[in-house]
């Protein structure tokens, strides 16, 4: 009270004490995220457009070239035409997979009270396992002569002979050692491992839509069907936009399965589930063709900002409930 | 099937938990199996019984004995304590200070810690490379370690958690004198315990789990983490499935335990960032 011209000064300096301290703060992460995340993306970037070599100063700048490889790789029907290929098999059948299904579960755990946090532990939990053990578990599962899944085939069959069906009878089937059937039993896996992330995802937003839209619905005489269509579905849209861009980016990324499930013929037969990601490592790591394998990393990022955008653009649309 | 409002209809509400129930066996049946058949002899493996007809240690006690298993372990064990020890430090106070210090160029920073999320890691895992073996990471704990000490997934989380407090429990702080570490430290802190386990946990699975960069980077045996140890080691075992359910068992069930016992906070988290992100 006796010296109110001091306040106003104060108050500046106490600003930028604070700013200082957050620069501070800042400092050690700030580096971090500019030297091991931005400056190797923008190095990749660089890599695809140099010729490769141990030494920076030795590389020579090869314009396009990688990029025409990569094209003429792809007219060719090589393997990152069969790569780029499988993505979109995996993206229909992973990503709508794993959402529908996810939407399904999270939809009857929704309608019931008790043992749901139990449900809910036991779809979540495969998330949380190593994907490269699983894939080895799974592998042999699928194992054309020791597996189990061939095996409850056969013993079906044996049934359905015995009690005179024997047009019920399945063959034992090739799963992995199959180009038609390989990617597909990936996929499960993958489906598998994910879908407890959706659940989680998809049942709160089903918890975050108020019940009195329902009851609303329900007092005009809409049924069960038409209130998930006309309530819950479009209530549930920003959710599922986030689910679909989040499972279609790891979708993008897929490896460790890949790469376990079938040691010994990685990309299985005639390249059937061959993934960007594996391509970029088989190209990086045991063909050393960095350039050309940096190129490849520039296109897998392309595709996810792509995707990230329009997920920005999507979502823009506001929701108000 | 989808009546949410009314609780008489009894067939329905019976049907959804046998739904439950075998999706459910369909979640749980490949864990199931494999840690059956990790106590059953290679003979036995064949021969398809559900239960081992005698529960034996033996495939354990070879892939804990005669591989460089017990080492993977503790790599994965060191690995995960050196990031989660970051993590949790750096991570909560780019959030504190991203939430509760005001300073020009705040939201520019944010938005840029964040446009790293959409940077995939196979674009960052040649560079990653040329860089350890310039500066002499290549099987190290630092390399296998560094890219995961600050990860923007992390800092996301942490801001969503200071953000929360009100400034004012910090303007009271700086009253009374408290510095600004201090703010930080012993005022914000301890009122995002939640948030911190959450973190902790998440980290320590994705550790565990890492199997890219791991597998680029630890390229000698004893390097190795446990995703990579297993996945190479059964690579190496042919069709001796017995022992490869053992070590996937070993690389499966602590992380299923950790889960288990922290599953209300790790599904909390999901939610957190995924729905309200």
């Amino acid at each position: 009270m006796s010296s109110p011209p001091v306040k106003p000064r104060r108050r500046l300096s106490l600003s930028s004490r604070e700013a200082i301290w957050a620069y501070i703060f800042l400092l050690v992460p700030l580096g971090f995220f500019l030297f091991f995340r931005l400056w190797p993306a923008v190095q990749s970037l660089k890599l695809s457009f140099f010729s490769w070599h141990v030494d920076p100063e030795a590389r020579n700048f090869v314009g396009l070239q990688y990029y025409r490889a990569m094209w003429a790789e792809f007219q060719a029907r090589g393997d990152i035409y069969k790569a780029l290929r499988n993505m979109l098999y995996y993206f229909v059948l992973v990503v709508f997979g794993q959402v529908s299904l996810g939407l399904v579960a999270a939809l009857l755990l929704n309608s019931v009270e008790r043992f749901r946090s139990i449900f809910r532990a036991i779809f979540f939990a495969p998330y949380v396992t190593p994907a490269a053990a699983v894939a080895w578990v799974w592998g042999w599962m699928y194992s054309v002569n020791f597996g189990i899944f061939n095996r409850l085939l056969s013993d079906w069959s044996d049934w359905v002979t015995g009690i005179g069906l024997p047009w019920l009878a399945i063959d034992p089937q090739p799963f992995l050692t199959s180009p038609a059937q390989a990617l597909v039993a990936v996929s499960v896996v993958i489906v598998w491992q994910q879908l407890g992330f959706q659940v989680v995802i998809f049942l709160a937003g089903l918890q975050g839509i108020p019940r009195q839209f329902h009851e609303a619905a329900a007092i005009d005489g809409a049924n069960g069907w038409q209130r998930f269509w006309k309530v819950t579905f479009p209530l549930l849209n920003p959710v599922l936009v986030f689910s679909l861009v989040i499972s279609t980016i790891a979708t993008l990324q897929i490896f460790d399965q890949v790469v376990n499930i079938n040691f010994t013929d990685q990309g299985g037969p005639l390249g059937s589930t061959l993934t960007l990601a594996l391509y970029m490592y088989q190209q990086a790591f045991e063909k050393f063709q960095i350039g050309y394998a940096a190129a490849v990393t520039v296109l897998l990022f392309a595709i996810i900002m792509v995707i990230t955008l329009l997920q920005l653009k999507l979502t823009q649309r506001e929701v108000e409930y | 099937m989808l009546d949410l409002g009314r609780k008489r209809f009894r067939p329905g509400r019976l049907f959804i938990y046998l739904a439950l129930a075998l999706g459910s066996v369909v979640m749980a049946f490949p864990f199931v199996w494999m840690l059956l058949s990790s106590f059953k002899s290679l003979r036995e493996i064949f021969r398809f019984n559900f239960w081992p007809q005698v529960w034996s240690l033996a495939n354990y006690q070879e892939v804990l004995l005669n591989t460089q298993f017990p080492r993977w372990f503790g790599n994965s064990l060191i690995v995960a304590g050196i990031s989660t020890v970051s993590v949790l430090f750096f991570c909560s106070l780019v959030g504190y200070t991203l939430t509760k210090l005001r300073f020009p160029g705040r939201n520019f920073i944010f938005l840029l810690i964040l446009s790293t999320l959409m940077i995939p890691t196979e674009m960052l895992v040649i560079p990653w490379y040329v860089m350890a073996t310039e500066y002499g990471w290549v099987n190290t704990f630092w390399g296998i370690a560094f890219p995961g000490l600050i990860p923007a997934f992390g800092v996301f989380l942490m801001r969503q958690f200071f953000q929360s407090l009100p400034r004012d429990l910090f303007d009271a702080g700086r009253v009374d004198g408290v510095s600004e570490f201090g703010l930080y430290w012993r005022v914000g802190l301890p009122l995002v315990g939640p948030g911190l386990a959450a973190l902790a946990i998440f980290n320590f699975v994705g550790n565990w789990n890492a199997f890219l960069w791991p597998l680029i980077v630890a390229k000698s045996a004893s390097m190795r983490t446990i995703p990579v140890g297993v996945a190479l080691f059964s690579g190496e075992a042919g069709t001796a499935w017995n022992l490869i359910m053992a070590s996937a068992a070993l690389a499966v069930i602590p992380v299923l335990i950790v889960f288990f016992i922290f599953q209300r906070q790790i599904i909390e988290g999901v939610v957190l960032t995924g729905v309200k992100g």
